[in-house]
């Protein structure tokens, strides 16, 4: 028997109409462990770097996570994995909600979409019976109306439904899949489901998912939940409030936006309003959520409640989460009663909250500049909201200049030209990001940023403070119950890590220790990106309930794969350096590996070359970032390293006189493993 | 007819909807404590405890199975509270053939909360962090008498329906059968 997982794939080839269910490998668990960690091995194995990501031969996974379904509190993740067409990069953005369990339940842990069907289609997957069914009459529907109508096409109000709006039906750069009350909204992927032709993906689960040894694991869930209302309890001090709790950011509940307003960026991530807040805007804003906010709402099996519903006067309702809250009021320079207006139009088409109120605000910079002019602008409206409700209409619709914006800035700074490319400054590998701009470089940052390739800091941040607390006693009152770290030096780095003088940014942490918080970091992310779990309550906030420790445990009494911490570092390790090798096949270097070029005023060019050179070798990879023969080889991905060979990956690399000497190193050293 | 007087334990389980966020925690509680051996799967549609959900109209309802009914109702509710329209059976415990909550998905056999047999307190209630449900136990007083008065009013009902005579062969035949 497969615990924790079903051990079944769906396989649909919307070319051919056939769909299949595939059993898969248990030894890729073993190594992969689920979600985005096999999803990155079948990507490595189906989709090669010269697939376009609009090519039939493009997959699209959507995945639910090893654990999702079974009771572990918050384990709801799906990990939609495809090619990006903005970054043309791998993309995997999770969702929340309840499409994950939903799945696991219907029998599947994955649904893998290749080819291109000829007419728009729904996926109506019900336990066994799996249909492929018309969507013509869904075609320009909204992302949450189709959810509505098909759900009572279909007479099952417990369906759970992924769709795309316009903008994917449209191929927006930056299109979302949106699933009510979640969304898998970065890079682009709801573009490759409209391109593929699909409109969504319905699923109904009556099945059951079995776990490996339940007392102990109904043991480790009651802890996880223990600690849960002892984290509600103690917010974290010294710390600013939404990241004091656990969640996602308690956009929906909060109020005060003193910090996000004064500190994010407005516009086309370019003004900082330091005065911002006042009373009578807080007092404004307050009655505008108050007003708008019917109920905070959870996903599947947690009680953190970071998303709510949004009714607002003369529009449908809809369900919001986290940053969107302010980005399209940041964006457009206007207030709250606009950002929630607006995001309900966005959230039917179906865009990212991130990228499309930069795209518009970049496009209206252009227009200032002068770049962009009323000829490539007919109709233009004169009001400033007015402008970007125009923008998105024009953009999902690709009409028009939407043609040229619905890449992202990126490509329509390219294709505009005319010095445009000035203005698409807040992307790194092509993509939009969070609109702050900060003063001293912060190390530990600055390789997250660089090296984060879910291209997004808040994918990759989370377990160490952000900032130094002011006193010591403030500091040894943290560490006190800090048991998630990995080991203790964590809190020693932290003890000694002071806001001015000789141990303060950029040069401490110290580049090594740089590296090792990173390093933690990002591989409590990818964990969760495998497990399904939510970074809201393991790998984004300090303190997790989740953490390296109880997470074998978890996944041993789960799936029943014998598990330890190593174990599963190496794991996460492996399919880290699989999404990475995907990248490298693509093209992305060194070169590619870096901030924003204004993110931070005060730059240090010989301690960022210093903190990257050293980074890249503490993770195996060699001067220009790609995984080296050796380190894939103790990761068991020697297929990797084969591959890199024949393509003539490593030739172009500074190190490249070397990389033929290793490969006889490698080869001495594999016969070695079999004799 | 006096009764004696007997006290009971009432237990109840509270539901204020207006802190339901959705979650369904109850429902994956419940459906892995009955499962055998306990905890070894999990399912919600197994559950005895389901959550009417429509998000987008603000409707949760978090709702018992109670016991089984054989036909459906041929009168069925549609309620408003706070401009909100609910389904019909919305609020209706009953396992039954209108609906596919409340019964085992591969046998159809109902299903019937039974407060968590051998748990100090309901499962669904202690997973329900956000106290959208909580458990009240009391004893209540209750004479003997009050229920024969029932039995009285059922029999009389049988009565009118069916005549006394025919009750009354029934039950020789049914105290023969026992
Ligand atoms: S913490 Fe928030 S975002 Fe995460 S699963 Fe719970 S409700 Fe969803
Ligand atoms: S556990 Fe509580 S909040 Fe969650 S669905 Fe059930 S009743 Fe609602
Ligand atoms: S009380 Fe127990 S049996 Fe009844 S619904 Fe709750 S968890 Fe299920």
């Amino acid at each position: 028997m497969r615990y924790a997982e079903t051990g079944y794939n769906l396989e649909i080839d919307l070319t051919l109409g056939n769909i299949e269910r595939v059993e898969t490998d248990p030894r890729d668990t073993e190594l992969y462990l689920g979600g985005l960690g096999t999803n990155a091995k079948i990507m490595w194995e189906r989709v090669p770097p010269e697939t376009e990501p609009f090519s039939p031969d493009n997959l699209l996974i959507v995945s639910a996570g090893l654990l999702c379904g079974t009771p572990a509190t918050g384990c709801n993740r799906t990990i939609v994995t495809t090619i990006s067409p903005q970054t043309r990069l791998l993309a995997f953005s999770m969702m929340g909600g309840f499409f994950a369990p939903e799945l696991k339940y219907a029998g599947y842990d994955k649904v893998i979409l290749r080819g291109k069907s000829s007419s728009l289609v729904y996926i109506y997957i019900h336990n066994d019976q799996v249909e492929i069914r018309d969507a013509a009459h869904l075609k320009g529907k909204g992302a949450v109306e189709t959810a509505g109508l098909i759900k009572k096409e279909l007479k099952e109000p417990n369906a759970q439904v992924a769709a795309i709006g316009l903008a994917g039906e449209n191929r927006v750069f930056f299109a979302s899949i949106e699933q009510g009350r979640s969304s898998a909204s970065r890079g682009g992927i709801g573009a490759v489901m409209g391109d593929k032709g699909v409109k969504a993906i319905v699923v109904r689960g009556t099945k059951d998912i079995n776990v490996a040894r339940p007392a102990e694991f109904m043991e480790l869930c009651n802890e996880v939940m223990k600690y849960i209302q002892f984290r509600n309890e103690n917010p974290i001090p010294n710390v600013m409030p939404i990241l004091a709790g656990l969640g996602s950011p308690q956009e929906m509940m909060v109020h005060d936006e003193k910090w996000h307003t004064e500190n994010f960026m407005w516009g086309n991530s370019r003004v900082r309003r330091k005065d911002f807040w006042n009373d009578e805007i807080a007092a404004n804003w307050m009655k505008t959520l108050e007003s708008a906010r019917t109920r905070l709402i959870s996903c599947y099996n947690c009680p953190m409640k970071c998303g709510a519903t949004i009714s607002l006067p003369g529009l449908p309702a809809y369900m919001m989460k986290c940053f969107s809250k302010l980005t399209y009021t940041m964006g457009a320079f206007s207030d709250l009663e606009f950002g929630l207006r607006i995001a309900q139009r966005a959230t039917e088409y179906g865009v990212d909250g991130f990228s499309t109120p930069q795209v518009m605000a970049f496009a209206l910079e252009l227009y200032q500049e002068g770049i962009l002019t009323d000829q490539d602008m007919p109709g233009l409206p004169e009001g400033n909201e007015e402008r970007f409700y125009w923008l998105l209409d024009k953009i999902v619709r690709r009409e028009g200049i939407g043609n040229i914006l619905a890449n992202g800035t990126y490509w329509a700074a390219q294709e505009i030209g005319k010095g445009a490319d000035k203005f698409a400054h807040n992307n790194i590998k092509k993509h939009e990001q969070l609109p702050l701009k900060l003063s001293m470089l912060n190390p530990i940052y600055f390789l997250m940023y660089c090296t984060g390739e879910k291209i997004n800091i808040t994918q990759i941040e989370g377990q160490f403070p952000q900032a130094p607390f002011l006193t010591r006693e403030e500091r040894e009152e943290f560490v006190k119950d800090w048991f998630q770290v990995p080991d203790d030096h964590f809190k020693q780095i932290f003890l000694d890590w002071e806001p001015r003088g000789e141990k303060s940014m950029p040069f401490y942490p110290t580049v090594q220790m740089c590296c090792d918080i990173v390093d933690w970091q990002e591989r409590m992310h990818y964990i969760d990106d495998a497990l399904g779990m939510c970074a809201g309550l393991s790998s984004f906030p300090l303190k997790p309930p989740y953490h390296i420790h109880n997470y074998p445990k978890f996944i041993s009494a789960g799936a029943g794969i014998d598990m330890d911490e190593e174990k599963l570092a190496q794991a996460a390790r492996r399919y880290r350096t699989l999404v990475r090798a995907i990248n490298i096949g693509r093209g992305m270097r060194r070169k590619d590996d870096r901030p924003p070029e204004n993110h931070w005023k005060k730059r240090f060019p010989e301690l960022e070359k210093e903190l990257l050179d050293t980074y890249y070798k503490f993770k195996g990879w060699n001067a220009d970032g790609i995984p080296t023969l050796v380190s894939l080889h103790e990761l068991g991905l020697d297929y990797v390293g084969e591959e890199f060979l024949k393509r003539g990956i490593y030739s172009d690399s500074p190190d490249e006189a070397s990389a033929d000497a290793m490969a006889n190193k490698v080869q001495k050293s594999m016969k070695g493993d079999v004799s | 007819m006096t009764g004696e007087r007997k006290t009971k334990k009432v237990k109840t389980i509270k539901i204020n909807v207006d802190k339901c966020n959705g979650c369904r925690a109850c429902e994956v509680i419940c459906s892995a404590f009955h499962a055998a051996p306990k905890y070894s799967s999990n399912n919600p549609a197994r559950s005895r405890i389901r959550v009417i959900r429509d998000p987008l109209a603000d409707i949760y309802v978090p709702i018992y199975a109670g016991d089984h009914a054989v036909a459906e109702c041929a009168g069925r509710d549609k309620y408003t509270i706070d401009g909100k329209e609910y389904d019909e059976c919305s609020f209706c415990r009953a396992s039954c053939p209108s609906r596919s909550e409340f019964k085992e998905p591969d046998s159809g056999l109902p299903l019937k909360c039974d407060m968590c047999e051998g748990e100090e307190e309901p499962l669904c209630v202690k997973w329900c962090m956000v106290d959208a449900l909580t458990y009240e136990e009391r004893e209540e007083e209750v004479e003997e008498g009050a229920d024969r008065e029932e039995l009285e009013i059922g029999l009389e009902a049988l009565a009118a329906k069916y005549g006394v005579k025919t009750l009354q062969n029934t039950l020789a035949r049914l105290s023969k059968k026992a």
